[in-house]
């Protein structure tokens, strides 16, 4: 059901409209920092972090947007809540949009060698999933549903579990040549990036849940993160 | 009594703003949504299955709520939801009004209050009323102040009455501003003066509980910051029931809330749970402003 005040609606679904925005652009920056990293490929690199400042400016524009929503309407209950929580999402999306930056000005530093093939497959596989991570919460958040966002969060275990495998293989890479090292320490930070991406994700999912349903998950979250063990 | 003699009748105790034409929406309905406190406090008033007819309609069904003492519990709803026919209940008020009749338990601290042998003007002075309009007698705010603890016999001396009006104006947060002027007309006050002189004057008899209709719509904000100041300070040795159509001021002072709705009590629970999770749908709806 609408508010009696249509305009209320509107300034709510503004801020949906630049969730989803930043979301979609979140999503393509992780695919092509990625790419730009395994394919070093300077100019995709390039774009990413000029798009970072595109996601830095919706940032800003989300949040001058909810704070003048809060001191106009004062919203209280579901509004409330999505408005809070837009502030939180858009900022996990921001530091999403700094990771995939942050992948993408390795390009240079990996330099003229490039990452070998054979290192990147395991750290293509993981982008592709955490991109769907992206795209999911975003999209599970739009139609509010509880369940999938709950099962999502969940879902963060299989990153985490890439992540622990690419530690050990880029592990296993440097020891048999050490020519893999700066390579391989490159595409390493990349994963880690990745991984963090995935928290950011999973935050974004318990953000929506508490949109949603107005409760809290609890707060015990699957980890399979083992580096920190195994290294 | 035909509709028109009713509606007379209400119209002369009741603003007539609060007077909403009655449709055949109003039905009983399910279960109420309860949600208690954490740490439950001492029930003061309770009411059981009260239903009000004005006449042949009814206007309020199966209510029950438990109100505990030393805090502050709000009704909020909109216009006609009965939430200001309730209150009245708790004080009797509706007895005032022709045709008005009333089923139901309502006690106070365990007795009953609408057993014959209880003298209502007795529990007026136990259970308080502030109303929407400052309405203070046309005499001294002195004697605004000490008409109540006069007429029930309160003071045995004048010493003591001066005493138990200034605490009761300390209390309303209001001497201060009228210490050097009590023999001047009550009506003299700015409006939210004579709101607070109002509620020095429900104070003064020494209530339990006070029932205020909307005691800030005919304020300005400055005046209704004051008065939510004091019913924070208030609360600490009353029991407070508000009827508000000021959302945002529930939300303010009070620590549970009901949502009546067409005359049936649809949620009640903390103030802080109603505000950020209601449990009902229509208590959702009506808070944030998307009902009808």
């Amino acid at each position: 059901m609408g508010h009696t005040v249509t305009s209320f609606d509107e300034d709510l679904n503004a801020i949906d409209r630049l969730i989803h925005d930043m979301g979609d652009l979140a999503g393509e920056m992780v695919v092509s920092s990625t790419r730009s990293l395994v394919d070093t490929d300077a100019a995709l690199a390039q774009r990413v972090i000029s798009d970072d400042t595109i996601m830095d400016a919706r940032q800003r524009e989300l949040d001058d947007r909810a704070i003048t929503l809060i001191a106009k309407r004062q919203p209280v209950a579901q509004d409330l809540r999505s408005v809070v929580s837009a502030i939180r999402m858009a900022a996990d999306l921001e530091r999403i949009g700094d990771l995939a930056k942050n992948i993408s000005k390795r390009v240079s530093a990996v330099g003229e060698g490039g990452a070998p093939r054979s290192l990147s497959h395991s750290i293509d596989a993981m982008a592709q999933l955490v991109v769907a991570q992206v795209h999911n919460v975003i999209q599970a958040y739009e139609v509010r549903d509880a369940e999938r966002l709950k099962l999502l969060r969940a879902e963060d275990e299989k990153i985490d579990i890439q992540y622990t495998g690419i530690f050990r293989e880029l592990l296993t890479y440097m020891m048999e040549d050490p020519r893999n090292i700066t390579a391989c320490t490159h595409l390493l930070f990349c994963a880690k990036n990745l991984e963090r991406i995935g928290d950011h994700v999973t935050n974004i999912a318990e953000n929506a849940y508490y949109v949603t349903t107005g409760m809290q998950l609890p707060l015990y979250r699957p980890k399979a993160d083992e580096t920190s063990v195994s290294g | 009594m035909n509709t028109e003699t009713k509606q007379e009748a209400t119209a002369m105790h009741m603003p007539a703003e609060k007077i909403v034409p009655q449709s055949d929406l109003y039905t009983r309905e399910t279960t109420t949504v309860r949600t208690p406190d954490e740490n439950p406090g001492p029930v003061r008033v309770s009411a059981r299955d009260v239903s009000v007819f004005y006449g042949q309609k009814q206007a309020l069904f199966d209510v029950s709520i438990d109100v505990p003492e030393k805090s502050v519990t709000a009704f909020i709803g909109p216009s006609g939801c009965g939430k200001s026919t309730f209150l009245r209940t708790l004080n009797r008020m509706n007895d005032t009004i022709e045709g008005c009749r009333m089923t139901g338990k309502i006690t106070l601290d365990g007795a009953d209050i609408y057993d014959p042998s209880l003298d209502p003007v007795e529990l007026r002075a136990r259970v308080g009323m502030v109303f929407q309009k400052p309405n203070p007698f046309p005499k001294s705010i002195y004697e605004n102040v000490a008409y109540g603890p006069r007429i029930h016999g309160l003071s045995r001396s004048r010493s003591e009455l001066d005493s138990i009006v200034e605490s009761s104006l300390q209390k309303a947060g209001l001497w201060s501003e009228v210490k050097d002027r009590l023999n001047e007309g009550g009506t003299s006050l700015s409006g939210g003066q004579q709101q607070r002189l109002c509620i020095a004057r429900a104070i003064a008899v020494s209530p339990e509980v006070i029932l205020m209709d909307e005691p800030c719509s005919a304020l300005d904000p400055i005046a209704t910051a004051r008065i939510e100041e004091l019913i924070d300070e208030l609360k600490q040795n009353y029991t407070i029931v508000i009827v508000t159509h000021s959302m945002q001021q529930a939300a303010r002072v009070s620590q549970r809330t009901a949502f009546f709705h067409l005359g049936n009590l649809v949620e009640e629970g903390p103030t802080d749970l109603i505000f950020t999770s209601p449990v009902e749908k229509r208590t959702q709806d009506y808070i944030t402003g998307r009902f009808g």
